[in-house]
């Protein structure tokens, strides 16, 4: 069968059961466009190409799925670059099909042409220039198998003008790709090493990360821990892979992490890292980090390991393969827990948290953002995917929201992008239309992504955006109030649109709460209407997440606010 | 631990770009090749990287790590701490300045340097040989009055058989 290079595109998108792209045409994808107005797949028209990215990323984020977008050449192309570092940042699989000039010009610094395959080396897991539509097939083939396999990444394909109007024999069944991929069995000396270091340890502790949600091993990781009763702490990243709401979960750890987190890494004598990979955010200072402990790690990447902290025992394997070797190692060599250490332990981690609460303190006239996010959390009763965008909106979201489930904690941890949450939640929407979707935002970050308001409002996409709006570049300004003494440079943002009216202007529902009294009745609203929801929530401007742990201390070291903020 | 050069061979996929990557990958996390040498095996689909870099143990092990991630990479060694032979090699012209020319046909002799090309204006000359030999053959080349030079990077093979 012969096919012109646009029609083997789609051709090969449907084979890969691709449903949806997010994407911006342009010159040199006007053959693919023109393709596509006879497809059967649904096309989402972003605003910037930008937002096209985020939303195919968080649409990969809530499903497990290859995102997909669609972009023209030269500035279309350079301005997914963000979206792309977020996604390799966070391991997200998605494929990025970029337009380029035709092949004959590449080089000349031909209208709208860029260097993207060059542009994106170091931020995409591979990328691909595809120089004749003889090479098209296998090459897409080939971007979706490397995206979703191993540690997943984003692909990006580069299809020069020419080589999508050219015709070539097409023949799926006759598709080839290499097998690049290598996989590591964890060997049955190293499970009994982990038998061992479990047997001798009084004090295990598991820490959670963003490999679990990516390798489909929430529930091993859950069985495990309540198996034998081992407390739990996860990283911005691992939200979601242990129930929030299990008295073993101990809360997120790290800089913003839970007083009982960071004290019982600093505490324990061993962490069984899983999926993690030791973020400066996560570890604090190196030299002090579970500085007691003798530390297990599980990773796909062995790139991850010994990289920032060293450790006694590495396993290079998929995490849920591993961890249900692992389940099923100690079962058959009848691994108990000595009841008695294992008590002390928890009743350890029991009291430090009794001593420092997670706690925020809703009084007078202002609403307090911690309030909004715990209200939210009681009405949906969690039943909801929540993206939020970055900084203090999306601090109080990891602290506050006690996720249950993998996959409905959709955030930029590596990058910590502004302007994420809002694309990422249009995409969310997108897979899961009959789910509650909110963005949990800043009125710093919504701003950067704002135009992605006209595509909610022109599909009909129905997210909600709770809006934290305290005028600030509120995190940035919580660092030049505690390390700069309070000065404000730069981070007043209260010059800014009314939210209300601009959501109405782009033909969506505006709402807001000034009083505290008025936040249950707005989001009751706003969660009940079906079209998109702007709730404006005018918060006390100056609060502080807590506990912060300085940059460059030790996690045990951290800043709990005042007295009146934890009572 | 100390830190000194490491010789690391790389076997890849012979795709465009690919020693970009490579680079790429080193670069970005602040490592510098000090050495390269690039070509295809016996396969023209697969092409042998064999660099120099230094650092220590656990630099040179993060390095293996990343270059494993990139997807066109097959296979990385570090033949530094294996049995294994390195080679170098250069091209040296010498002009025939009337006061060196019997001391150049002196030193060829001597050192039993071989002869690519030789006329009445220059000589061109080839010596191989590991880092050591090399720089000692420069040493005696130098008061020769060296006119142009290349330097390939190293070359490595282990013993393993």
């Amino acid at each position: 069968m012969k096919l012109k290079g646009s029609q083997i595109l789609l051709k090969m998108l449907e084979e890969e059961k691709v449903d949806i792209i997010f994407g911006y045409p342009g010159g040199s994808v006007l053959d693919i466009y023109d393709q596509l107005y006879k497809s059967n797949i649904k096309h989402i028209l972003v605003r910037h190409e930008q937002g096209a990215v985020h939303a195919a990323d968080g649409y990969a984020r809530a499903t497990g799925k290859v995102g997909v977008c669609l972009v023209t050449s030269g500035p279309g192309a350079t301005n997914t670059v963000t979206g792309i570092a977020t996604a390799n940042m966070d391991s997200i699989p998605i494929v990025v099909f970029t337009g380029q000039v035709p092949t004959a010009l590449i080089g000349n610094d031909a209208f709208q042409e860029s260097d993207i395959t060059g542009i994106t080396r170091p931020c995409t897991k591979h990328n691909f220039l595809v120089r004749s539509v003889e090479e098209l097939a296998s090459t897409i083939k080939e971007a979706f198998h490397i995206a979703r396999s191993g540690r997943p990444g984003p692909v990006l394909v580069d299809l020069p003008k020419n080589v999508m109007a050219t015709e070539t024999d097409y023949d799926p069944a006759s598709i080839k790709i290499r097998n690049y991929d290598i996989f590591h069995k964890p060997a049955p000396k190293k499970m009994a090493q982990v038998l061992e270091m479990l047997t001798q340890a009084k004090k295990p502790l598991i820490m959670t990360g963003g490999g679990v949600i990516l390798g489909k091993a929430a529930a091993e990781l859950t069985e495990l821990a309540r198996l034998y009763q081992i407390p739990v702490t996860g990283t911005l990243m691992g939200l979601g892979s242990f129930p929030g709401t299990d008295p073993l979960w101990l809360g997120m750890l790290g800089m913003h992490g839970t007083f009982y987190a960071n004290m019982a890494v600093s505490h324990c004598d061993l962490l069984i890292a899983v999926g993690v990979r030791f973020d400066d955010r996560v570890t604090g200072t190196i030299e002090t980090f579970a500085a007691n402990a003798k530390i297990i790690q599980i990773d796909i990447d062995p790139s991850s390991i010994n990289r920032n902290v060293v450790v006694e025992l590495p396993i290079i394997g998929d995490t849920k393969a591993t961890l249900r070797d692992m389940i099923k190692f100690l079962a058959e060599h009848n691994y108990t827990p000595l009841p008695t250490e294992r008590s002390e332990w928890l009743k350890q981690t029991a009291e430090w948290r009794e001593k420092v609460p997670l706690t925020y303190c809703q009084n007078g006239q202002v609403i307090k953002p911690q309030y909004v996010i715990e209200t939210l959390r009681k009405l949906t009763k969690g039943n909801v995917i929540v993206t939020t965008e970055v900084g203090q909106n999306q601090m109080w979201t990891a602290q506050f929201f006690q996720f249950d489930k993998p996959n409905t904690f959709i955030t930029s941890g590596g990058l910590g992008t502004m302007g994420y949450g809002l694309p990422a939640a249009i995409g969310v929407k997108c897979a899961f239309p009959d789910k509650q979707v909110v963005d949990i935002a800043g009125d710093g970050s919504i701003q950067m992504n704002i135009q992605e308001l006209a595509t909610a409002a022109q599909y009909n996409i129905s997210v909600k955006i709770v809006l934290l709006n305290n005028g600030y570049l509120g995190m940035v300004r919580q660092w030049q109030e505690l390390f700069y003494e309070k000065r404000y440079s730069h981070t007043d943002m209260s010059y800014a649109p009314d939210f209300v009216k601009l959501a109405e202007a782009y033909g969506i529902v505006g709402l807001r709460a000034i009083k505290p009294g008025e936040v249950e009745p707005v989001l009751q609203k706003g969660l009940s209407i079906d079209k998109p929801v702007l709730m404006d929530f005018q918060v006390s401007r100056e609060e502080c997440v807590y506990p912060m742990v300085r940059p460059g201390e030790s996690i045990s070291e951290m800043e709990l606010g005042t007295r009146e903020m934890i009572n | 631990m100390e830190n000194k050069e490491h010789i690391i061979s790389i076997l890849v996929h012979n795709k465009p770009d690919v020693l970009a990557r490579i680079a790429g990958t080193l670069g970005g996390k602040g490592y510098n090749i000090e050495s390269l040498c690039v070509n295809t095996t016996t396969k023209y689909e697969i092409s042998k990287i064999v660099m120099a870099t230094i650092g220590n143990q656990a630099t040179i092990a993060r390095i293996e790590n990343q270059l494993q991630r990139l997807v066109d990479v097959i296979q990385v060694d570090d033949l530094t701490n294996v049995d294994s032979i390195h080679r170098e090699m250069i091209l040296v012209r010498l002009n025939f300045a009337e006061d060196k020319k019997e001391q150049i046909k002196k030193a060829i002799d001597t050192y039993k340097w071989k002869v690519i090309v030789s006329n009445d204006a220059f000589v061109i000359l080839e010596i191989t040989g590991d880092k050591p030999q090399i720089d000692l053959a420069l040493a005696r080349l130098e008061p020769l009055g060296v006119t142009d030079i290349t330097r390939t990077g190293i070359v490595a093979l282990d013993l393993k058989g």
